[in-house]
């Protein structure tokens, strides 16, 4: 599938975003994180700019923009109208969770919005992953695995920027470190999952299939119905090569998983500018290291349609 | 509306017989003509005198090469060239609409047709990606999905005449290896013509369902055969044994008729 810039940037994003929300709004319901108004406006406000970023991106990729209205009517079948559904009505609960913050941290509301944000915020992310796990003519992301990864991804990347955001306002807590420290190995894991999964999962459908000529014998492409590349080529053709793709993964494993781990646990051991400065060069790391995951994602999806091209 | 009709009244769709399909991509150009001033129209063309040229299309032709394995029905038998005309299947669980957040695509319950409304898709693509046919393409200049329409505006067209209401790929194939009908129906002329020819589904593995059936290259006759290998040997032996004399032997072929 082709790799584009707008969608990849859009799920990244939104995603560490929503991870962002719903550890900030949890850790500060738990005591662990001083609600402290600045530290509130200022992570919240990282959070939703990661996510309205992310949001406007994804309109670039439409043809008819100023339609993107339209797309909240069809919740009933479209997990991607579920997704738009729930990406607004996450911001009621976020803004009244950042206005009791902000204003009156002491209310006993605090607890309802938090825990209101959090839920609309992975459910909008599982709505993100739905889309592409429910895809069948792509075998690489009709798996368990692609809802698996879209949620530990975002919840670790928002782990990494919730460490950043402790450390930059001195209340950082080896509790946050830890969380950010498990959040990376567990996406790490699931991610090597996924990556296993599209290396070894069997073949269903074939040229053989797509035809239906399987019966007879082997099918080969003799000639194109086109001389040019086609929308359908353009889309769905995307090739990478494979040693490339190999390359990839370890930068992406790298960058997303390993690098961001150790620097977290550098900063938790320091305190002050240097440990703040640390933990937000690890939250650069991450969110570098899912770019090129996400990228991946979508260059190394191969969608049935390519079959009939040979 | 984008969830599915449980049931459609009817299902029209096509039969595409490729043991007669002779690639000559006359249905696909019909259809260009025909649909680049029909319901969907234009179907744009983006530099289309220049190398590179783009543009939609809703019936596209490939030509593959079958190879017969040794095991087959056909085994050890000629390679076979299958001219393969695709286009939209209108399938009984059309994911492509379903997948669609606007609305924009829907699959009508009085005949299983499915189409896409231009006024109001967005073109986020995500139709296309949900066909594992191909049968949807982008116009990046109109930024909207489009797709076949199984020529609504000739099937119900009453300014046409009766004969010429089916879809414009039907009416212009030269050798008839197109067919238009209700599948729904197992008393229509395609229901046979599938029950006939063992028509089938392209992917059913995916499970939608689609309409539109394929007929199967009939099995070439195979090159080694006992009837082939004696084609054109030389003449049978007792012609060679026929007398010298040439009035003997006009006599002996006249008595052996």
């Amino acid at each position: 599938m082709h790799p584009a810039a707008s969608v990849i940037f859009f799920t990244v994003f939104s995603g560490i975003g929503y991870g962002l929300m719903t550890l900030l709004g949890l850790s500060a319901t738990l005591g662990w994180l001083p609600r402290e108004p600045v530290m509130g406006a200022v992570g919240l406000g990282i959070a939703a700019a990661a996510v309205t970023a992310g949001l406007l991106s994804s309109t670039w990729h439409l043809g008819r923009p100023e339609r993107a209205m339209r797309a909240f009517s069809q919740w009933r079948s479209s997990w991607l109208s579920r997704e738009g559904v729930l990406a607004v009505a996450t911001y009621g609960p976020l803004l009244l969770l950042a206005y009791v913050w902000i204003f009156s941290p002491d209310s006993a509301s605090f607890a309802l919005w938090s825990l209101l944000t959090a839920a609309l915020a992975l459910a909008t992310v599982y709505c993100t992953a739905m889309i592409y796990r429910s895809l069948r003519p792509i075998p690489q992301w009709a798996t368990p695995w692609t809802v698996a990864n879209y949620m530990l991804l975002g919840l670790a990347g928002g782990a990494v920027w919730l460490v950043a955001i402790a450390q930059a306002f001195g209340a950082m807590r080896l509790e946050f470190a830890a969380f950010a420290l498990a959040a990376l190995a567990l996406a790490w894991l699931a991610k090597r999952a996924y990556w296993r999964y599209i290396d070894t999962a069997p073949v269903t459908s074939t040229a053989e299939t797509a035809t239906g000529l399987g019966h007879i014998g082997r099918v080969r492409k003799l000639e194109g119905p086109h001389t040019e590349a086609n929308y359908l080529l353009k889309e769905m053709g995307y090739r990478v090569a494979r040693k490339h793709a190999a390359k990839l993964r370890r930068y992406a494993q790298g960058l997303a998983f390993l690098m961001p781990a150790l620097v977290v646990a550098l900063s938790s051991a320091l305190s002050g500018f240097a440990g703040a400065a640390l933990a937000v060069a690890a939250g650069v790391l991450v969110t570098a290291g899912l770019l090129i995951e996400r990228w991946l994602f979508f260059a190394e999806a191969k969608h049935v349609v390519t079959l009939y091209y040979g | 509306m984008t969830s599915l009709p449980e049931t459609t009244e009817r299902r029209l769709g096509l039969v595409i017989d490729l043991d007669i399909c002779v690639g000559c991509h006359a249905c696909a150009v019909n259809c260009k003509e025909w649909n680049t001033g029909g319901h969907m129209a234009p179907l744009t063309d983006i530099d289309a005198y220049e190398a590179g040229q783009d543009g939609v299309w809703f019936n596209r032709i490939h030509s593959f090469e079958v190879v017969p394995d040794e095991s087959g029905p056909n085994g050890g038998g000629p390679g076979q060239t299958v001219h393969f005309p695709k286009s939209c299947l209108h399938c009984a669980e059309p994911a492509c609409v379903t997948v669609c957040p606007t609305g924009a695509s829907y699959k009508r319950e009085e005949d299983g047709i499915v189409l896409v409304n231009e006024d109001i898709c967005i073109g986020c693509k995500l139709c296309s990606w949900a066909c594992p046919y191909g049968a949807r393409e982008f116009d990046t200049d109109q930024g909207v999905m489009k797709k076949c329409t199984l020529c609504i505006d000739r099937i119900y067209n009453e300014n046409l005449e009766e004969v010429e209401r089916v879809p414009a790929c039907v009416s212009t194939c030269p050798v008839s290896a197109r067919h238009f009908g209700d599948l729904g129906d197992p008393n229509s002329e395609v229901s046979r013509l599938v029950e006939a020819r063992g028509g089938y589904d392209l992917m059913p593995e995916m499970g939608y369902r689609p309409t539109n059936k394929y007929l199967p290259p009939r099995p070439r006759r195979c090159g080694d055969s006992e009837a082939d290998s004696q084609a054109g040997q030389a003449p049978e032996p007792e012609a060679a044994a026929r007398p010298e004399n040439p009035l003997l032997r006009w006599a002996d072929m006249l008595l052996s008729r």
